[in-house]
């Protein structure tokens, strides 16, 4: 902006000079004021005993009384663990089962084909989780779900009360996860795919080397930075959970929150269903601190990595 | 050898393959036809026989069952079709009136701007102060207004937005109309609009698909059913069964009357479902296209 120094542009002479783009941008900027900012600065009611007759600004000041309260409970630790634990288990999932279904889908000698699959794969990323738990149900219900009622049976297998067992929602989850997401992904690295000059597959050829090679040193290469940056953004995201996943599709089943509830179903349980508001606050801003921290962590990484890819 | 066939699969892998994915593409299908099946079955056969894939017995009871019941359904599928219109409208608004000046080089205030965008990314104040705002302060509870504001901007579609300005409107357009004294509404309208139609045609279609899909919403503001979209509806359906199954002591005396049977639920279900899987063919191109749009960062 040295020209602008130059011909002494002050801010006020900037302003009124585009005061039609500024104008433009007034109700988008009240938007993000109101909808973005007002809450980061609502983080500090963790500090809070809120009591709504009061207001909150005229509720007391607890100190950290609200955290301590949250990490004396084992659900601390639960929904830390689970939280992180899933996320960490479908940040690498993504990369490998993408990545191997866009290689493959990218193989395929026939045209039509791979838009066929690519087509019905990535229908399930469009359905709402109350859907996808009517799915899951239809396949899972104790008497009438169609896992109990006809596949269990051909193998001699008692029906499993499903909803009432924890040990198998870890792999239902991840399951259900990948089951909706796969599709989606598959199609964003099949895009990088399709970005690749043919002639350096061709080069592998002629020197003599097989698929395997190909796809060693020209394919995953060329995916490299893709993967990385998705994984990265991934990681930064790690205290935050697709809250539909862990809320609906379980249907809430008590016996299955060791292994569903996660930090966004507790702060949500937390605020409406037992209106503990120190408690959802607490976690609130324990996840958005270490989300925050995180973030810019992974984005320190990308710039090392790849400075056009960092965030800012 | 052929020059085609140089880098060719074998057959045989490309058998195998084939193979791969059409089991995945069945696994991806099989739960929809499974509720399509039970929805179009006589209630006492899946009574008797569980869920079935193939209806033994064809009824379209559970669908003459809901007509029963239409203004529920017929208020909350009202309630998402006008949250989707009015939402997706707004946000193309807010978005393309926010990324416009970020696009303009000469812009001063850009950077500023943009970094007032990048922040709202960045940290995110959580669901409790979000909430008490809304309810609290905004007293927007049980308001309809509280299923469309809090997806009105998306950060993230700004960017892709602005992004698409500068890689496909060329700044000279904007200078020279402005040469000839177009005021900035004007060039919006005139050319910069009608240039990115394939921008708001894919980010309106997102957005789209985030109101008609959503239930959160409805889920912590509103307590009145005249105001719930139809997936929220379809949650408290599926939740009343459940709590019926897990407390048996009540469903003998509530079961029958309280809650649809089983094959009504799932019709509840394709009813949900309808649109999209009706759409789905249209607009499965703009997506795939749009996810590339994405993709190009700026």
């Amino acid at each position: 902006m040295r020209s602008s120094i130059y011909t002494k542009n002050s801010l006020i002479e900037n302003v009124i000079k585009y005061k039609e783009l500024i104008i433009i941008m007034i109700p988008s900027i009240l938007y993000l004021l109101i909808n973005n900012y007002l809450p980061m600065a609502g983080v500090f009611i963790a500090f809070k005993d809120v009591n709504y007759s009061k207001g909150i600004f005229a509720s007391k000041w607890v100190g950290l009384e609200n955290f301590r309260y949250l990490f004396a409970t084992k659900d601390a630790l639960i929904i830390t663990r689970n939280t992180v634990g899933y996320n960490f288990l479908f940040i690498i999932l993504d990369i490998v089962i993408p990545v191997a279904l866009a290689l493959m889908l990218n193989e395929i000698r026939q045209r039509i084909l791979p838009k066929i699959y690519q087509t019905t794969m990535l229908f399930p990323y469009f359905i709402s989780m109350v859907i996808v738990s009517y799915l899951v149900f239809a396949l899972l219900s104790h008497d009438k779900g169609m896992i109990n009622r006809v596949i269990l049976p051909i193998f001699n297998v008692e029906p499993i009360p499903w909803y009432n067992e924890s040990k198998y929602w870890p792999f239902i989850l991840t399951g259900v996860y990948i089951w909706k997401t796969a599709g989606y992904n598959t199609i964003i690295y099949l895009a990088a795919l399709s970005g690749i000059d043919k002639q350096y597959y061709e080069a592998i050829a002629i020197d003599g080397g097989g698929k395997r090679k190909q796809i060693l040193y020209v394919s995953l290469p060329f995916l490299r930075p893709v993967i990385i940056i998705l994984s990265l953004l991934a990681i930064g995201r790690i205290f935050r959970s697709d809250f539909g996943l862990f809320f609906q599709v379980p249907l809430q089943s008590g016996s299955l929150f060791p292994v569903t509830n996660v930090i966004d179903t507790y702060v949500y349980r937390s605020l409406i269903k037992t209106n503990d508001l120190g408690m959802a606050s607490a976690a609130g801003f324990y996840q958005a601190i270490v989300g925050f921290v995180l973030v810019l962590a992974t984005n320190t990484i990308i710039r090392k990595i790849d400075k056009d890819s960092a965030l800012f | 050898m052929k020059k085609g066939s140089l880098n060719q699969i074998s057959v045989g892998a490309n058998f195998g393959i084939n193979v791969i994915f059409i089991f995945l593409s069945l696994c991806c299908l099989i739960p929809f036809l499974l509720v399509l099946s039970v929805s179009l079955s006589s209630e006492n056969a899946v009574i008797r026989e569980g869920y079935r894939l193939i209806p033994t017995k064809f009824s379209l009871a559970a669908y003459r069952l809901l007509m029963r019941d239409i203004s529920q359904i017929g208020r909350s599928y009202g309630v998402t079709i006008i949250v989707t219109i009015v939402g997706t409208l707004g946000s193309l608004m807010l978005t393309a009136l926010y990324a416009y000046p970020l696009y303009r080089k000469d812009f001063p205030f850009r950077r500023f701007f943009s970094m007032f965008l990048f922040i709202t990314m960045l940290f995110n104040g959580g669901l409790v102060p979000f909430y008490i705002l809304y309810t609290q302060y905004l007293r927007l509870k049980d308001s309809i207004l509280a299923l469309i504001i809090p997806y009105l901007l998306n950060p993230f579609y700004a960017i892709v937005m602005r992004t698409f300005f500068s890689t496909t409107i060329p700044e000279s357009l904007i200078e020279s109309a402005k040469i000839d004294g177009a005021k900035e509404i004007y060039i919006l309208r005139k050319i910069v609009f009608p240039l990115s139609l394939p921008v708001f045609a894919t980010i309106g279609l997102f957005t789209t698909l985030v109101y008609w899909n959503d239930w959160f919403l409805s889920l912590i503001f509103i307590s009145k059913s005249s105001n719930i979209t139809i997936q929220y509806y379809m949650y408290k359906i599926i939740m009343n069964l459940q709590f019926l199954l897990s407390n048996p002591s009540i469903s003998g005396t509530m079961a029958k009357a309280e809650i649809p049977g089983e094959t009504a639920r799932m019709a509840m279900a394709i009813i949900g479902i309808g649109p999209i899987v009706l759409a789905y063919p249209f607009f499965q191109r703009y997506f795939i296209k749009g996810l590339t749009i994405g993709a190009i960062k700026g």
